[in-house]
């Protein structure tokens, strides 16, 4: 028998479950969504430039950054995008078109693809823009004097500062409703409180970001707030505002959670959640800073490889 | 294929299919030739038969001097070649093909002989028979078994073999675990089974264990583990510690062999069809798989894929003319466009296969080393020889890496380090 045919051989399994870089990344865009749609009916057209801006400019400096190296070109994967959108979530709506730029490409060149591309950077690199760029000029950071031109119906305070600078008393008017709608100043993706758990919550389900990250480090963040609040309730403000002012609820779902800097061993992920809503509450309270989850979350980045070495032991492993 | 549900939360829940009814076993006829593949290497100097040597169904033939290989034909016909076949990870066959002539004549070597039903004859009769029986752990003095474990469905999924088996043949399962334990003297017989298939077995009398019905729960290492409690030491198998695993459908051949007085020739296996359709399937044991197709009716096109064994374990072929074997337990035929992509792009880390790995394997750091050649290391740190081969982490990757593949590559590459070292001191 004549046989034209030419097979395909590889090797076992033949099949898969059809999960792809891209699906989770589109996916993760989507549930970022609705927390950017608040923002920009908060912040009208600045806000959609600022976001538009981010996301183009990471893709772009990925582009340059393959094209140069000589690498495939990998923007279709979505990497870059979701970088450049996080990233614009978390700046004020006025941010100035070159400090966007900036931190796309400290985020993609020198957060990402120096360390060898996806996957393999130790920091996320969302994270290592936000903390080298809110150390560089930190008068664009802060969200009072950034925002001071916009006159929306509610209190436009930075919940976080007004704490540090002026006490508890300060921020006894946001009710937990006004933080959980966005009615509080902010970046242009955080503040919507409600559409990020709802996000996050998609993720969780869809298993493209970890729960017990997420989980841990609110539970982190809430009881070490607690346990301030307790000790000199006029001082330090309840876990209520910690949990959902500032970066808290984005870190929790979209920077933390970030697959190549995180733990994926159960007791790690618990370890490296708590510890890094422990760290924000820290610097929050007894810190400089007046939000603790940019540095908190890189501290943590910082220890995942060693806390990834608490693992279960393989079956048959004798030593 | 089964996809990953919308609720990405979950484990993949892989299900064993059961088989309501029995169903039609499909015979193909004897083809005009066929091509038996020995396990051993191909050695022409000393090589006990020739070309053109006449052989009848069912006659052993011994292959090579000062060697007790043997093969045992399955159809009659003349010798029309002998050659070297080099299958997965460089392993070597002896591959002899038969001309098949129009008058079958049945050899009687066996008949005389069957009337003693000793270990000795069935170590050297009924190696090649269907289902693949273990003949030589039986009679391996360094590694006694105590405990025989009957395998009534298969472990991989889509392969319905063992359970047509079961059903079809039950008096053949019960004559043939008579005769080996009166032949090994090993009083601990194990079947296990799905649960469906618990009533069918319990008219055997032996013990019977249940096995979960989601892959890979049926793999042997994880039956020891799971069902009889004791765990495989990392790089072991099961007949280290005295189990021995044997397929339904082998002691279904040692029972018929004994009761007919003729060595079995023909193999049953399940053939998925492209759409998923399975058809339980009964050819001569060296009949090319095209032969199969035509009798079928199943079509091949250019990049189709053909995959001797399970989607998760099996191994795929590069000809429409590869032989069905006595282990050959399911033939898939896979559309080009079913076929996944396998990607070169990095691990992100994402955690999917460390939390399906049924060994605890830290596949995620195993992998990296493993893409780095540093294969002492991934044995010594990251659990490499943990892994008992059942393939989800390759199934669940997000990256689409060939991670199983670097496993496997990388425990023969090991091997063979190992040996080398061994042979020059």
């Amino acid at each position: 028998m004549v046989d034209n045919n030419k097979f395909i051989v590889s090797h076992a399994p033949f099949w898969h479950d059809g999960s792809r870089i891209s699906t989770r990344n589109y996916n993760m865009a989507l549930a970022a969504l609705p927390a950017i749609l608040l923002g920009i009916i908060y912040y009208g057209m600045s806000a959609v430039g600022v976001v538009s801006l981010s996301i183009s400019s990471a893709i772009i400096w990925e582009f340059i950054f393959c094209r140069i190296t000589k690498h495939s070109v990998t923007v279709g994967d979505g990497n870059a995008a979701i970088i450049g959108m996080i990233f614009g979530m978390l700046l004020p709506a006025t941010a100035p078109w070159w400090l966007v730029i900036i931190g796309t490409f400290v985020a993609i060149i020198i957060g990402k693809q120096i360390y060898g591309g996806i996957g393999a950077y130790p920091f996320n690199p969302v994270v290592v823009a936000m903390a080298i760029l809110m150390i560089s000029w930190k008068d664009i950071f802060d969200f009072n004097e950034a925002l001071i031109n916009y006159d929306l119906d509610f209190a436009m305070v930075y919940p976080l500062a007004a704490m540090k600078h002026f006490g508890v008393s300060a921020v006894d008017s946001f009710s937990m409703g006004d933080l959980l709608m966005g009615k509080q100043s902010g970046g242009i993706g955080s503040t919507f409180g409600l559409g990020l758990i709802a996000g996050g919550s998609y993720l969780i389900i869809r298993g493209i970001i970890r729960w017990e990250i997420a989980l841990s480090f609110l539970v982190g963040v809430f009881i070490t707030a607690l346990i301030f609040n307790m000790t000199d309730p006029a001082s330090y403000a309840g876990p209520a505002v910690h949990l959902f002012a500032g970066y808290t609820l984005i870190g929790a779902f979209f920077l933390a959670t970030e697959d190549s800097s995180s733990p994926v061993n159960f007791i790690p992920m618990l370890i490296y959640g708590a510890g890094t809503g422990f760290l924000t509450v820290l610097i929050r309270n007894i810190g400089v800073y007046v939000d603790g989850v940019i540095f908190a979350i890189l501290i943590m980045n910082l220890v995942n490889p060693l806390l990834d070495k608490i693992r279960p032991k393989a079956i048959g492993k004798v030593a | 294929m089964i996809k990953r549900s919308f609720i990405g939360l979950l484990k993949p829940r892989l299900e064993y299919g059961s088989l309501a009814d029995t169903p039609s076993l499909k015979q193909i006829p004897t083809p005009k030739e066929i091509t038996l593949l020995s396990n051993c290497p191909f050695d022409k100097k000393n090589l006990l038969f020739k070309k053109k040597e006449t052989v009848k169904t069912g006659q052993k033939l011994l292959l090579y001097k000062e060697s007790d290989e043997y093969f045992v034909s399955s159809v009659t016909g003349q010798v029309s070649s002998i050659s070297s076949y080099t299958g997965d990870f460089g392993r070597s066959y002896t591959a002899i093909t038969i001309v098949v002539a129009d008058d079958e004549e049945i050899d009687d070597e066996f008949k005389d002989i069957s009337k003693d039903s000793s270990l000795e004859t069935i170590k050297n009769f009924l190696a090649f028979a269907p289902g693949n029986p273990p003949v030589k752990l039986f009679s391996d003095k360094d590694k006694p078994i105590n405990t025989i474990v009957v395998c009534c469905n298969n472990s991989d999924l889509l392969i319905a073999t063992n359970q047509y088996i079961v059903k079809s043949d039950i008096d053949a399962i019960k004559n043939g675990i008579s005769i080996l334990k009166a032949a090994t003297n090993v009083k601990d017989i194990i079947m296990v089974a799905s649960q469906n298939q618990m009533h069918e077995l319990s008219a055997i009398g032996e013990k019977v264990k249940q096995v979960n019905d989601t892959y890979p729960s049926a793999l042997p290492h994880l039956i020891m583990k799971n069902i009889l409690g004791m765990v495989v030491p990392a790089g072991k198998n099961p007949e280290d510690i005295g189990v021995c695993f044997i397929s339904a459908e082998a002691v279904a051949s040692i029972g018929n062999a004994f009761n007919s007085g003729q060595l079995p020739v023909t193999k049953t296996f399940t053939l998925v069809n492209k759409d998923g359709s399975k058809t339980l399937v009964s050819a001569r044991i060296g009949t090319p798989a095209s032969d199969i197709f035509t009798a079928l009716n199943i079509t091949l096109n250019e990049n189709d894929r053909i995959i001797f064994g399970g989607p998760m374990t099996g191994s795929s072929v590069y000809s429409e003319d590869h032989p069905v074997q006595p282990d050959t337990d399911a033939i898939l035929v896979q559309d080009k466009g079913d076929i996944p992509v396998i990607s070169d792009y990095p691990c992100t880390n994402c955690g999917d296969c460390i939390r399906v790995c049924p060994a605890n394997i830290q596949v995620g750091m195993l992998v990296r080393l493993l893409e780095g050649g540093h294969y002492e290391e991934a044995a010594d740190q990251y659990d490499l020889y943990s892994c008992i081969e059942c393939g989800l982490c390759s199934y669940v990757c997000v990256s689409g890496m060939p991670i199983f593949q670097y496993i496997r590559s990388a425990k023969y590459e090991l091997g063979r380090a190992n040996t080398a070292e061994a042979t020059n001191g």
